[in-house]
């Protein structure tokens, strides 16, 4: 019998057709699912915590309705995700006390502080553009309920970038203090933007499985390096650097060559010694803690109205 | 204790989203909500921030019965074999018109 569905599985993976939550399928199938799909959520929620740090002191009104509309947009999208993954058998509830417990993972970028409003700018540019270059192709992953959750952040997502260059614009047209601080945000977020492609192939061995499965599309390589290649051109529009000497055109290749990824900077803050991974579960234990008598109290307000509407329902006969 | 309906957990709710007027509800997702009006705010908030929807119905997901996957064979199967239902089937001369 579970030959035979592994046999539908795999003909339903080769002929690109989607793999919905009720069909048969591997269990390894569904742990990758499960952990990226929840990992993805997670960093949806802790990606809110870094430009939140900026909402009270954004420059503008028009600059502050605009990061609000973007974390708020992040919130969104980890609740697609969040819903997406329990699809697969994992309640809301086991997922978000794995992130809180420590025992989860999310995008290690988050575990970086936001010094300057430029980061702001920089992060939507530098990370939101690694973050769609991932997501694209994430939108054609053979699982159903991830690729129409992907489909529904890719639309959302092209504004973050946008905003993001636009600041980092104004910024790179502004006195010499405003252009130090813009190059200054891209310095320091430039390598770890790289970095949340992942390691490189040969040090990946999930992501072959990933591709096998249809999940993951393209290699960590490929689209670090389709992300470098367009960071390059636009970069001169701002009239900054980036920070690495070693980029330079390779005719061979047909793409930019740059320098080596600080991989042991990449492992330390995965193990939980960024600068920030304390201080940003501590927000979100926090948050939840400080938001469970209003779940307490939304729920028991529901609970009696319900009550009232349908006693019989809940029993009154033995209680009037 | 008397009996009172359990408190402690949130509904899951199905969300569907009237895009414009003249379409139908489509599916949009899911959310918790711990009653009705909160489902509709929260999927207002979350599924129509762009102007995506002018019409919202939530369902607690538990009302939602399904057809079972692992039956689509033998419970799709009676239309397999009526090909004459499309309307290709039946083969008429090109001089007819407006057919």
């Amino acid at each position: 019998m579970s030959e035979r569905e592994q046999e539908i599985f795999d003909q339903k993976i080769e002929q690109e057709i989607r793999i919905e939550p009720k069909d048969w399928m591997p269990d390894d199938y569904r742990k990758m699912l499960i952990r990226q799909m929840s990992q993805h959520a997670h960093s949806e929620i802790v990606g809110m915590l870094p430009e939140g740090n900026w909402i009270t002191r954004a420059p503008s009104l028009r600059r502050k309705a605009t990061l609000i509309a973007k974390v708020q947009d992040e919130a969104g999208h980890g609740l697609y995700l969040y819903s997406a993954t329990e699809t697969l058998g994992i309640t809301r509830d086991e997922t978000i006390e794995q992130l809180l417990a420590g025992k989860a993972k999310y995008s290690s970028i988050f575990n970086y502080p936001t010094l300057t409003w430029a980061d702001i700018g920089a992060i939507g540019w530098l990370v939101d553009g690694a973050a769609i270059m991932n997501q694209v192709p994430l939108c054609r992953a053979s699982y159903g309920p991830y690729a129409r959750a992907m489909i529904r952040i890719c639309k959302e997502e092209s504004f973050h970038q946008r905003q993001g260059f636009e600041i980092l614009l104004t910024l790179s047209r502004g006195n010499e203090s405003q252009k130090n601080m813009c190059q200054d945000a891209i310095n320091r977020w430039w390598w770890p933007s790289l970095m949340m492609f992942g390691p490189n192939d040969d040090a990946s061995p999930n992501s072959q499985r990933s591709m096998q499965w249809k999940i993951k599309r393209f290699s960590n390589d490929e689209l670090r390096q389709k992300f470098v290649d367009v960071c390059v051109d636009q970069v001169k529009t701002l009239n900054m650097q980036l920070p690495d000497p070693e980029i330079r055109w390779n005719e061979k290749t047909g793409h930019f060559d740059f320098g080596q990824i600080n991989w042991d900077e990449f492992y330390e803050v995965l193990k939980g010694n960024g600068p920030c991974n304390h201080e940003r579960l501590e927000a979100r234990k926090k948050a939840h803690a400080e938001g469970a008598w209003v779940r307490a109290a939304a729920a028991a307000h529901a609970a009696k109205k319900n009550y009232s509407d349908n006693p019989v329902l809940y029993g009154s006969q033995t209680t009037s | 204790m008397e009996a009172k309906p359990p408190a402690e957990n949130w509904p899951l709710w199905e969300v569907f989203i009237r895009a414009r007027q003249g379409l139908d509800h489509k599916h949009a997702g899911s959310l918790y909500a711990a009653d009705a009006q909160m489902a509709i705010e929260n999927a207002r908030d979350v599924y129509t921030r762009r102007n995506e929807g002018i019409s919202i119905w939530v369902v607690e997901s538990k009302n939602i019965h399904a057809s079972n996957p692992a039956e689509s064979d033998t419970f799709y199967d009676p239309a397999n074999d009526k090909v004459y239902r499309h309307p290709s089937f039946y083969h008429l001369p090109d001089e007819v018109k407006n057919i």
